[in-house]
């Protein structure tokens, strides 16, 4: 017998009492203010939040910090603002180490955590989110559901290898719960919200 | 060493088990607000509890479609019936394809399953990513902590530590600095990786996907860069549906640390292109609990820690005086599922307040089960002799008024008369670190009896 066929064997082995599975459909939370919420807890996150009034406003604010006017090496995947390096020429992920800042567009925001749905369709190499010093993700602003149960029934799970909820910089309080921003991954997120938010 | 005596070496060093207590204790608070600020809370917790039992109620269809889906989207699943098995199984997929560096981020599967000193003996680099757990790593140590490993390092240890390893300023502390020579330190070990290895938060049986949530971005990053990415998962990790993940994380991340949901909350299906994902689904004693009613509820644990920081025990005594890879009351359950002889004491570190069943996202009858667990461990006969004969003992006081009245009386006028050295020795336990109360002169029994009488 495998061993596969030994665990399952286990597992029909035993007595256990039926119990019907919940439905999910209830009076969540929402919030007046979808967006408000949703730029206040990802501030609170050791994020920055912008909104803009169209996309063509997207590069002059980038142009306006000053970790970007100091990188070299940036990527972007969001229409009106241009980056040093195409992703789709990457082939080796290891590549992207020495990049300053990417812009990658996010689907949609989540108002009671501030996370934003982002997946690696069309995006060559997923590392890109993980590796590079700064990241910045565009969305529209008035794309932010009020809850996870919101969140999860816009996604289609599976549709692509990798989807996430990212929700600030990285960070770690591992030293004596002291909040370090920047622990593997970008040292900063720049979220930026684009047009109206209803 | 059973859990008292490891406890004792904890509390010698007073001012750093106070410390300890209060940076535990600061978790909790955290996740108090995080908690009472989501209205729907309690219906979280229910629903959460529901759709984990529902899931152990049909666990083996479960575990068929998670593979089925998962293979269906290009991973291999393997099945590991216990722990030497799981780590065969990583260990081979490691020597085929000639990894020789493989990083990992956290997994208390493979804490549990001993897999890094495994693969260090056949001349595999492991290296733990997770900044806590890379601490502890260096230092020799186990984890102390499920969430946080290295909670009872103080700022100090660590300066000292990666002095010695890193080369950095023994004397600067300060926590960006120590971090960010942590993060040259692995990015070093990420690029050189030929593998990557993660535990897994929640499977999903409907999608055959992976869900593992980080705060630092070490598993994705140690599953972006190589090709190879192994997750190493209990059995009891799965959930039906895609949308139960709404309830969970709204629960997860809250309870651990009162984020509203940690930074990255990552849905692996499949390889990514050109890459490997390779699943190994262990039971380990798992299905072995799924058949006992009073310690089945103990697989709905999530992981987020929240029994620990509130516990009262652990917090006094650290998260080492448990000798067990899972510390604290969920630890205490488990631990001796898995080795009652072993962890014989552990269910005993507990003063029955409750506090534990009170904070679990999951429903979890923590203090209960530790009852039951005591009880259980009485009639295997794997209580230590002096608490037995207590036992017995009292016991026969108990079944005896005359005799409870006698041992009463000759109590309250004995004890107080005796020099302190015979009442405060090694051999009461109770007298310990504390003044006993005074003994009242009456009994309650005589008390009653006189106002009555007075009436």
């Amino acid at each position: 017998m495998t061993s596969r066929d030994e665990v399952l064997k286990s597992i029909r082995a035993r007595r256990v009492p039926a119990m019907a599975l919940p439905a999910l459909q209830h009076d969540w939370v929402r919030y007046a203010d979808a967006f408000a919420q949703f730029k206040s807890v990802v501030e609170a996150a050791g994020a920055r939040c912008d909104r803009v009034a169209t996309p063509r406003d997207i590069a002059p604010l980038l142009a306006t910090f000053g970790e970007f006017q100091a990188a070299t090496r940036t990527v972007s995947q969001v229409a009106g603002v241009a980056g040093t390096v195409a992703l789709d020429d990457v082939d080796d992920p290891h590549d992207l180490e020495t990049i300053d800042w990417a812009i990658m567009p996010g689907e949609f925001g989540v108002a009671e955590n501030g996370a934003i749905w982002v997946t690696d369709e069309r995006v060559k190499q997923r590392a890109i989110y993980f590796i590079v010093q700064h990241l910045a993700l565009v969305l529209p602003a008035n794309q932010i559901v009020h809850t996870m149960h919101a969140a999860y029934e816009r996604i289609q799970p599976g549709k692509s290898s990798l989807g996430l909820f990212i929700a600030g910089p990285s960070k770690t309080a591992d030293i004596e719960q002291l909040l370090v921003i920047g622990a593997h991954g970008p040292r900063s997120l720049t979220v930026i919200a684009v047009g109206p938010t209803v | 060493m059973n859990h008292a005596q490891a406890a004792a070496r904890f509390i010698d060093d007073r001012a750093r088990a106070a410390w300890h207590d209060q940076v535990v204790w600061n978790v909790r608070v955290k996740r108090d607000k995080a908690a009472h600020s989501v209205p729907e809370w309690e219906l979280l917790r229910e629903l959460a509890s529901q759709i984990k039992l529902h899931t152990m109620s049909r666990l083996a269809e479960y575990l068929e479609q998670f593979e089925r889906e998962a293979t269906r989207r290009g991973a291999t699943v393997h099945w590991a019936r216990h722990a030497a098995e799981h780590n065969e199984i990583v260990h081979s997929l490691l020597q085929a394809r000639g990894v020789r560096h493989l990083v990992k981020s956290k997994s208390m599967l493979t804490e549990e399953c001993h897999l890094n000193p495994f693969l260090e003996r056949h001349g595999i680099e492991v290296i733990d990513t997770d900044l806590g757990e890379r601490i502890v790593q260096l230092a020799g140590e186990p984890p102390s902590h499920i969430v946080v490993p290295a909670i009872h390092c103080k700022r100090e240890d660590i300066a000292e530590l990666f002095h010695k390893h890193f080369g950095t300023d023994a004397d600067n502390c300060e926590p960006y600095y120590l971090a960010e020579a942590a993060r040259q330190h692995l990015r070093d070990k990420f690029k050189r990786a030929e593998a990557g290895l993660t535990g897994v938060n929640f499977g999903i049986a409907q999608t055959g996907g992976l869900v593992v949530c980080t705060n630092e971005g070490n598993a994705d990053l140690g599953v972006s860069l190589p090709k190879l990415h192994i997750a190493s998962m209990g059995i009891e990790k799965l959930v039906p549906r895609a949308q139960d993940l709404g309830v969970f994380l709204r629960l997860l991340a809250r309870s651990a640390t009162g984020q509203p949901i940690t930074t990255y909350t990552s849905h692996f299906h499949g390889p990514r292109p050109g890459g490997e994902l390779h699943i190994v689904l262990v039971d380990n004693g798992r299905s072995d609990i799924l058949g006992s009613d009073d310690f089945r509820r103990s697989l709905n644990c999530i992981r987020c820690g929240a029994c620990m920081n509130t516990c009262p025990v652990y917090r006094r005594s650290g998260g080492h005086s448990y000798d067990s890879s899972v510390p604290g009351p969920i630890g205490s359950i488990l631990a001796p599922a898995r080795d009652a002889k072993k962890y014989y004491s552990l269910p005993s570190a507990c003063s029955l307040c409750g506090s534990c069943t009170d904070v679990c996202p999951v429903k979890i009858d923590l203090h209960h089960q530790l009852l039951t667990w005591r009880r259980e461990l009485a009639e295997r006969g794997l209580v230590p002799l002096s608490k037995r004969l207590a036992m017995k003992g009292m016991s026969v006081v108990f079944r005896h008024p005359w005799l409870y009245r006698v041992a009463g009386t000759l109590a309250r006028t004995i004890v107080p008369r005796l020099p302190r050295f015979l009442v405060y020795n090694r051999f009461n336990a109770w007298g310990r670190q504390r003044e006993l109360p005074m003994f009242p002169r009456e009994s309650f029994r005589d008390q009653f009896r006189r106002r009555h009488d007075d009436q």
